[in-house]
């Protein structure tokens, strides 16, 4: 850490700046400045795969401030834009990168969601130059500080990115053990970092890489095709990465075993447009079926007490995150589906699965 | 400008007398035409159409323009204290840091912990997470304020803004010798204004009143403690001493800037409720309020000052504080726009829109302060109506 760093997180500092905090005059200067949030500018938009009628996917290279204490392979981080210059909207995106220390640069990779406002934004519309909002890098889908000799990485689609930058790490760390490396995409042409691959495939000692398309012939995960590509996978630790049904596939072929470790991407639940749905309630637990009812109103059906004040939408008091779903503004009429979104409960009624931060 | 003001015509007085023995007289809003609960709704749903399209335009614009704010005001914080190293230019340091203090409580910390900007997502931006230059701890003034004045703006008993619990600023507040003093109390909450906000939320005339107990303020301590500590520390330790032999000009300094702008925010709050013309409401009046009537409530009880753009800035926009109360959780920058169609509104329901310059809306709030000083059998009952005509004299 730098001097200049060490006196800005100073107590000293802090209290001259106080009640704002350093961070809100840095920005001012430079969006690049900061003693405690992480931001980064786009460095490089490139696009991995463009296939007509598919949407793209692209990686996109960021430069963080100094704050970025660097990843560890397979860790995801939340990356917020700001959409039309006015609304910040955060995503959790994987790194793809190998592990990175203080301040590297570090790439994510994403398909341009045609629902996702930031993933759209980020492929379609971010150039080098634009800054973006960074949590530190986050999650335990990590390898061990020892890697064992033999290791198995399996993803799908877009799941790709947290074992690629294992695989990337393990490269540059030179590792001398065996990896088995399964990826399944829909088509040769949706194949992301094809090139790269093909150069491992052909050049990179102990690495197998299969890059599988079940549509045109390829098998599908079983355990019996895992069995004669690794004789005794479940008692070689696995990595895997992807979307809900290729997970479902690789917990059945491990059966329960420790070896095995998994992260997988929830897709997005749509609204019903009525009262349907389940309302779920994170932090206490409470679910119930949806009333159609505020959202106030309901969590206090389920015996909980939230805080309110006006029960009209005026104060605020009642704000509170909204994680999953749709809810819609009883006096306006407006529904929202962001994730992640602050919302007036008292004023905000689920339209279909909800799910609420109380 | 003279009479911007508009008050209730001689013919408007006469049609709400004629209506008098159907619709219940309230407290104070005796000279106002009275809305039939048809007609209320229909002004609700104006005002909801209003509100919605506002909503449906919120973007880029009202985001760069309260980042702009923020910007000027931290340029003005750091020119102030800067400035506090070269004594001859002590008058423009103050000038300074009492600009960024003004911009700071009002056009920034006041309107964002409305939430006005929650939409944008910022954190920095964010009702919850906003922290003012002012010795109150936002948490505790959001319920006070946000919560409990915007909810029961004006209703006597339920705001406590009404007074502050300190002054008698209505005549249904029966008077008692202790309100002899009551432009003395004044000017002293003025002087000590962000104290007098900060000790607002401790509520202590209903410790007084035996409605409240010490303990219930227990929980308040921690939170009040941290925040004078720190706003201490910084105004009066750190950069006076930063400035090392100027240790005591710089003291005096940052004390006169808090002292300018508890002036300024004190004398722009008393003109958004308290000059002649602004109704208050009975408690039993509000029992299962209709939106309308919400809204007609929140106009009645909300005055208006007329000024230039820039000191609409200056006042956080609460010059339009009939339009902050109608949608307090709109960006303030929408006020003015919004102002000509809420007011056009008022003239065809025959609703009195209360506005005028700073100087006319100060000295009637001065005046009511004096005025109920006083026992009314000394000032006369309908105190209202020798106002209204005092007033018209001094408009004309």
């Amino acid at each position: 850490m730098s001097i200049a760093t060490t006196i800005l997180r100073s107590r000293a500092v802090a209290a001259l700046a106080s009640p704002h905090g350093v961070d809100r005059y840095l920005e001012q200067v430079n969006p690049m400045w900061a003693a405690h949030e992480v931001r980064a500018r786009v460095v490089d938009v490139h696009r991995e795969v463009d296939v007509d009628g598919h949407p793209p996917v692209a990686t996109i290279t960021l430069q963080p401030t100094s704050t970025w204490r660097g990843h560890r392979a397979g860790q995801h981080v939340q990356l917020g834009v700001e959409i039309g210059g006015a609304r910040r909207t955060t995503r959790v995106f994987t790194v793809s990168s190998p592990d990175s220390r203080h301040g590297d640069r570090f790439t994510i990779t994403l398909r341009a969601n045609p629902d996702g406002l930031v993933s759209r934004f980020l492929v379609e519309e971010a150039r080098p130059g634009t800054i973006v909002h960074l949590s530190q890098a986050e999650g335990d889908f990590v390898l061990p500080d020892h890697v064992p000799d033999h290791i198995v990485l399996i993803s799908g689609g877009s799941g790709i990115t947290p074992v690629m930058s294992m695989l990337r790490s393990l490269q540059r760390r030179t590792h001398r053990g065996r990896i088995t490396f399964l990826h399944y995409a829909q088509g040769p042409e949706h194949q992301i970092y094809a090139a790269e691959l093909d150069d491992i495939r052909r050049s990179g000692h102990g690495i197998d890489v299969h890059l599988l398309h079940p549509e045109l012939g390829d098998p599908a995960l079983s355990p019996a095709w895992l069995g004669r590509l690794v004789p005794g996978y479940r008692d070689v630790p696995t990595w895997a990465c992807g979307p809900a049904p290729l997970i479902e596939a690789v917990q059945a072929a491990y059966d329960g075993s420790e070896a095995l470790h998994v992260e997988y991407f929830k897709p997005p639940r749509t609204a019903t447009g009525s009262a349907e749905g389940e309302v779920a309630f994170s932090r206490s637990g409470a679910e119930a079926a949806n009333t159609g009812a505020s959202l106030l109103e309901q969590a206090e059906a389920l015996g909980l007490s939230p805080e309110f004040g006006c029960r009209m939408g005026i104060c605020f008091s009642c704000t509170s995150r909204k994680t999953e779903g749709t809810v819609r503004n009883v006096l306006t009429g407006e529904e929202s589906s962001l994730p992640d979104e602050d919302i007036r409960i008292c004023v905000s009624a689920p339209v279909g699965d909800c799910v609420v931060e109380l | 400008m003279t009479a911007t003001q508009i008050k209730p015509s001689t013919t408007s007085k006469k049609k709400s007398t004629a209506r008098q023995s159907e619709a219940p007289t309230v407290p104070g809003d005796d000279l106002f035409e009275r809305l039939t609960p048809e007609q209320l709704e229909a002004f609700g749903d104006e005002m909801d159409a209003i509100r919605q399209r506002v909503i449906s335009q919120l973007g880029e614009e009202d985001a760069a323009y309260i980042r702009n704010v923020v910007k000027r005001q931290r340029q003005f914080e750091v020119a102030g204290r800067a400035l506090f190293y070269l004594p001859p230019a002590w008058p423009l340091a103050v000038a300074a840091l009492s600009v960024s203090k003004i911009l700071d409580n009002m056009e920034i910390g006041h309107n964002v912990m409305h939430g006005q900007y929650d939409w944008m997502g910022d954190p920095g931006l964010n009702s919850r997470m906003y922290e003012w230059d002012n010795v109150c701890p936002s948490e505790q003034w959001k319920y006070s304020h946000n919560y409990i004045h915007h909810t029961f703006t004006n209703i006597l008993g339920k705001d406590r803004d009404v007074g502050y619990g300190i002054l008698r600023m209505d005549e249904e507040q029966p008077w008692r010798p202790y309100y002899l003093g009551n432009p003395v109390y004044a000017l002293l909450l003025m002087t000590f204004f962000e104290w007098g906000v900060a000790m607002h939320d401790l509520e202590v005339e209903n410790i007084v009143a035996g409605k409240r107990s010490i303990a219930d303020n227990k929980p308040l301590y921690p939170g009040l403690m941290r925040k004078i500590r720190n706003q201490a520390l910084k105004d009066y330790l750190l950069f006076p001493a930063l400035t090392g032999p100027l240790f005591p000009l710089t003291l005096a300094g940052n004390a006169t800037a808090n002292l300018v702008r508890n002036i300024w925010a004190f004398n722009i709050i008393f003109c958004g409720h308290f000059p002649a013309g602004v109704s208050t409401f009975s408690q039993e009046e509000c029992e299962d309020e209709s939106r309308g009537h919400w809204y007609y409530r929140q106009l009645l009880g909300s005055a208006n000052i007329t000024g230039s753009k820039l000191f609409h800035v200056m006042t956080g926009n609460l010059s339009h504080q009939i339009e902050h109360h109608l949608f307090p959780d709109l960006p303030a920058r929408r006020y003015p726009e919004i102002a000509d169609e809420v007011r056009e509104i008022c003239e065809r329901y025959g609703i009195a829109y209360n506005t005028g310059p700073l100087g006319r809306q100060l000295a009637s709030v001065a005046k009511k302060i004096c005025r109920l000083a006083l026992p009314d059998r000394l000032t006369g009952r309908g105190s209202r109506d020798a106002d209204v005509v005092a007033d018209d004299a001094v408009a004309a």
